[in-house]
């Protein structure tokens, strides 16, 4: 039971490093349709970021909460431009033409962009010492403790606040009406005189940070991080995204959560070498059964 | 073009250098290294501003040409002089190109490196004219063909060193395991549609790479099977010196002996292979089946109110795709020698989908282009073996940004309603 309880614990804490990524893609897939091969790498950009400053503040001696802030603030910022950078030279020129162009020039983005990373910074794995220590630990008389590190509850506690901070400007701000507008019809919401391009722009920006914020927790969580991490928690959270519902935002975040918990159960409980093998044998499943993902809106073909 | 224009672009330019300074100031100007314990930065400014000036002065250029109001003209020429060779001359372009192929081990400039580079690119060609069936044909995005690729190099690799099967008793074999293989994976998830497909698919190619790793007893893990028999040319061996009372290749033909003798075997046996692909899929394109499958792509319910079966349909394009790559996979074990689980990862799979999609979806001579052009482009990058992906990912993107429908991308119907209008 204890031991349930701490791959639940860890499980959840993945879970919102991949639900923040999924929401990315789920985003991305809402208003244009394309899978965003290069997210991934946008938030292996986003880990580098966020490594760097660590590095440049930690030698500073500032206090932990504001260099945290400041990572924050400053892998959310360098990384919007990498997203935003890339929608517009491999994505912008290609909107309108038939469905596969996209998907291969984002592939051809994210091999670029794995190797630029490897090529700037070296093909070697980047260890980080660790800035938190710590933490609750539960469950004292029994045989196995229960230990919460504090950072995993920074990292909830963060996913839980972004997620506030982004539900309400999807649905209560403009700019979320009018996302959700190119959503359903892009050439009517381009007549009801909305910045089409400028939505879009803004929705590359949103998900690049959401996931530079991933890339942070990635850093502090694993402590080592080199320029392929992008690829495997870039399909993981796909596979969250589409396993939640492809378009549907909560379904991001439901989708990432129960990726982490299997991925976390399986390798505490069945083999740790398979655990990948578990995540995507489960998005097969749900996806004979539930065709859209659990919170998908259903597809309905017209002719 | 007047001087408020050039104002304009100026100030464009340095936005546009502005974002160039920061991409490229964090992850170019600060590589981190580790000296010791922990990471430590050495800045690099000089590349930085180097590239970011490099930024400004292309946007500028960019800007002041598009001002000028001229198109670029040598990109349209090309286009219609591209499109008007592969319209008229189809035929002969392809006679052409296989008689080039013939005799290219016999050119006076063939060398091991251009028979080496040459077998690479037949095999990036035979792989993507067995993934046009399922793609270009059927219209099935599959990001998980390497799986395919590695089912048909493993079970080669595994046949041949335990029961010493020869090549053209292991190559079938290898064939019908990988369309085995694409039956499993096609039969659960062939009814999702277009991007599900896709995840699915490539969420299957790792799941048989993380297998190939983790299964030691069978595939002997990371460090991969070894020792794969090379074949033979009917029962001729390709070795130096042949066993007492046996005859190798050039003691047969009374011939010096001769390292390319293999290669040159190795070459043909690509091109027959891709050229049976080839072969069959212009066939099967004229077949019922064939036909199903361009109406399935083409619309879907319109084909399941004709009475097509579209999982069955899909399913035989799926085991007919996989059977070929799996008979690639084997090529692929036999020239080896050697396989391990790091051939067959993601990139692979991209790569043949880019080979497909580039060349045009369904033109069986885009493929041909594409690979050509991809290929060599790695290997034209080859001495600056950190750039050579960069250049390879780029090439996809310009393409993609220029050409959107691929190199050859007028493709004629199979089938006119009335007959050839010709």
């Amino acid at each position: 039971m204890e031991y349930f309880i701490q791959q639940l614990v860890n499980g959840i804490t993945l879970g919102s490093i991949y639900g923040l990524i999924a929401i990315g893609y789920t985003m991305v897939y809402g208003i244009i349709g394309m899978i965003n091969f290069a997210h991934g790498d946008i938030f292996m950009i986003g880990a580098f970021v966020a490594l760097i400053s660590f590095i440049i503040f930690g030698l500073t001696g500032v206090a932990l909460p504001i260099i945290l802030l400041l990572v924050l603030l400053i892998a959310m910022l360098f990384t919007a431009c990498y997203g935003w950078t890339v929608e517009k030279l491999a994505y912008k020129p290609l909107r309108g033409s038939f469905r596969l162009a996209p998907l291969i020039s984002a592939l051809g983005m994210s091999i670029v962009l794995q190797n630029y990373v490897q090529v700037a910074q070296g093909a070697r794995v980047k260890p980080m010492q660790p800035l938190f220590s710590g933490g609750l630990e539960f469950f004292k008389n029994s045989e196995f403790i229960v230990t919460v590190s504090y950072l995993q509850i920074f990292i909830v506690i963060l996913t839980i606040i972004l997620m506030g901070i982004f539900t309400y400007l999807i649905t209560k701000t403009d700019l979320g009406r009018a996302q959700r507008a190119c959503e359903q019809d892009r050439t009517m919401t381009a007549l009801l005189g909305i910045n089409v391009d400028r939505t879009i722009s803004i929705t590359f920006i949103i998900g690049s940070s959401l996931a530079s914020v991933a890339g942070m927790m990635f850093v502090l969580y694993y402590g080592v991080i080199d320029f392929y991490i992008g690829f495997l928690a870039g399909i993981k959270a796909f596979t969250a995204a589409v396993l939640g519902g492809i378009g549907s935002l909560p379904g991001a975040m439901l989708g990432g959560l129960l990726i982490g918990l299997i991925e976390t159960m399986w390798s505490g409980y069945v083999s740790i070498e398979y655990k990948d093998v578990a995540a995507f044998s489960v998005l097969i499943v749900v996806l004979i059964f539930f065709p859209t993902g659990f919170l998908g809106k259903p597809d309905i073909e017209k002719v | 073009m007047d001087k408020q224009d050039i104002i304009k672009s100026f100030k464009d330019s340095l936005f546009t250098g502005l974002i160039a300074l920061a991409l490229f100031g964090p992850i170019v100007g600060l590589r981190t290294a580790s000296k010791g314990e922990g990471l430590f930065i050495t800045p690099q400014w000089g590349i930085v501003f180097l590239l970011v000036g490099l930024c400004i002065f292309g946007r500028f250029l960019i800007n002041i040409n598009s001002f000028r109001r001229t198109e670029f003209k040598f990109i349209s020429v090309f286009n219609s002089k591209l499109s008007s060779i592969t319209e008229d001359k189809a035929k002969h372009f392809a006679i052409t190109g296989i008689l080039f192929a013939v005799v290219f081990p016999f050119l006076p400039f063939t060398d091991r490196y251009f028979m080496d580079v040459a077998i690479m690119i037949l095999t990036y060609i035979m792989l993507g004219w067995g993934l046009n069936i399922v793609v270009g044909l059927a219209g099935l995005l599959d990001l998980g063909y390497v799986a395919f690729y590695a089912v048909g190099a493993y079970s080669y690799a595994l046949i041949a060193t335990t029961f010493g099967w020869s090549f053209w008793i292991c190559l079938p074999l290898a064939g019908i395991f990988a369309a085995f293989f694409g039956i499993l994976l096609g039969f659960p998830v062939l009814r999702l549609r277009g991007d599900y497909l896709a995840i699915v698919t490539l969420g299957f190619g790792e799941i048989i790479r993380i297998i190939l790793i983790n299964w030691y007893e069978v595939t002997n893990g990371p460090d991969g099977i070894t020792g794969i028999p090379r074949p033979s040319f009917f029962g001729l061996p390709f070795k130096r010196s042949p066993d007492e009372g046996e005859f190798s290749f050039h003691t047969f033909f009374g011939l010096e002996y001769s390292t390319m003798h293999r290669i040159i075997f190795l070459y043909y046996l690509i091109l027959v292979l891709a050229l049976i692909t080839n072969y069959f899929t212009l066939k099967i394109r004229k077949l019922p089946v064939g036909r199903a499958w361009e109406a399935l792509r083409e619309d879907e319910i319109a084909c399941k109110s004709l009475g097509v079966n579209p999982t069955n349909t899909k399913l035989t394009a799926f085991a007919i795709g996989a059977m070929f790559g799996g008979f690639a996979g084997s090529f692929f074990a036999t020239r080896q020698a050697f396989i391990s689980p790091e051939s067959f990862t993601f990139i692979e799979s991209a790569i043949i989908v880019a080979i497909v999609v580039l060349g045009g979806m369904g033109s069986q001579t885009g493929v041909v282009l594409a690979s050509i052009f991809l290929i060599g482009i790695t290997e034209i990058f080859r001495d600056l073996e950190q750039y050579r992906m960069i250049a390879f990912g780029g090439a996809m993107v310009l393409i993609m940004v220029f050409k959107p429908k691929g190199i050859l991308a007028n493709r004629k119907p199979t089938i006119l309603m009335h007959g050839d209008k010709k």
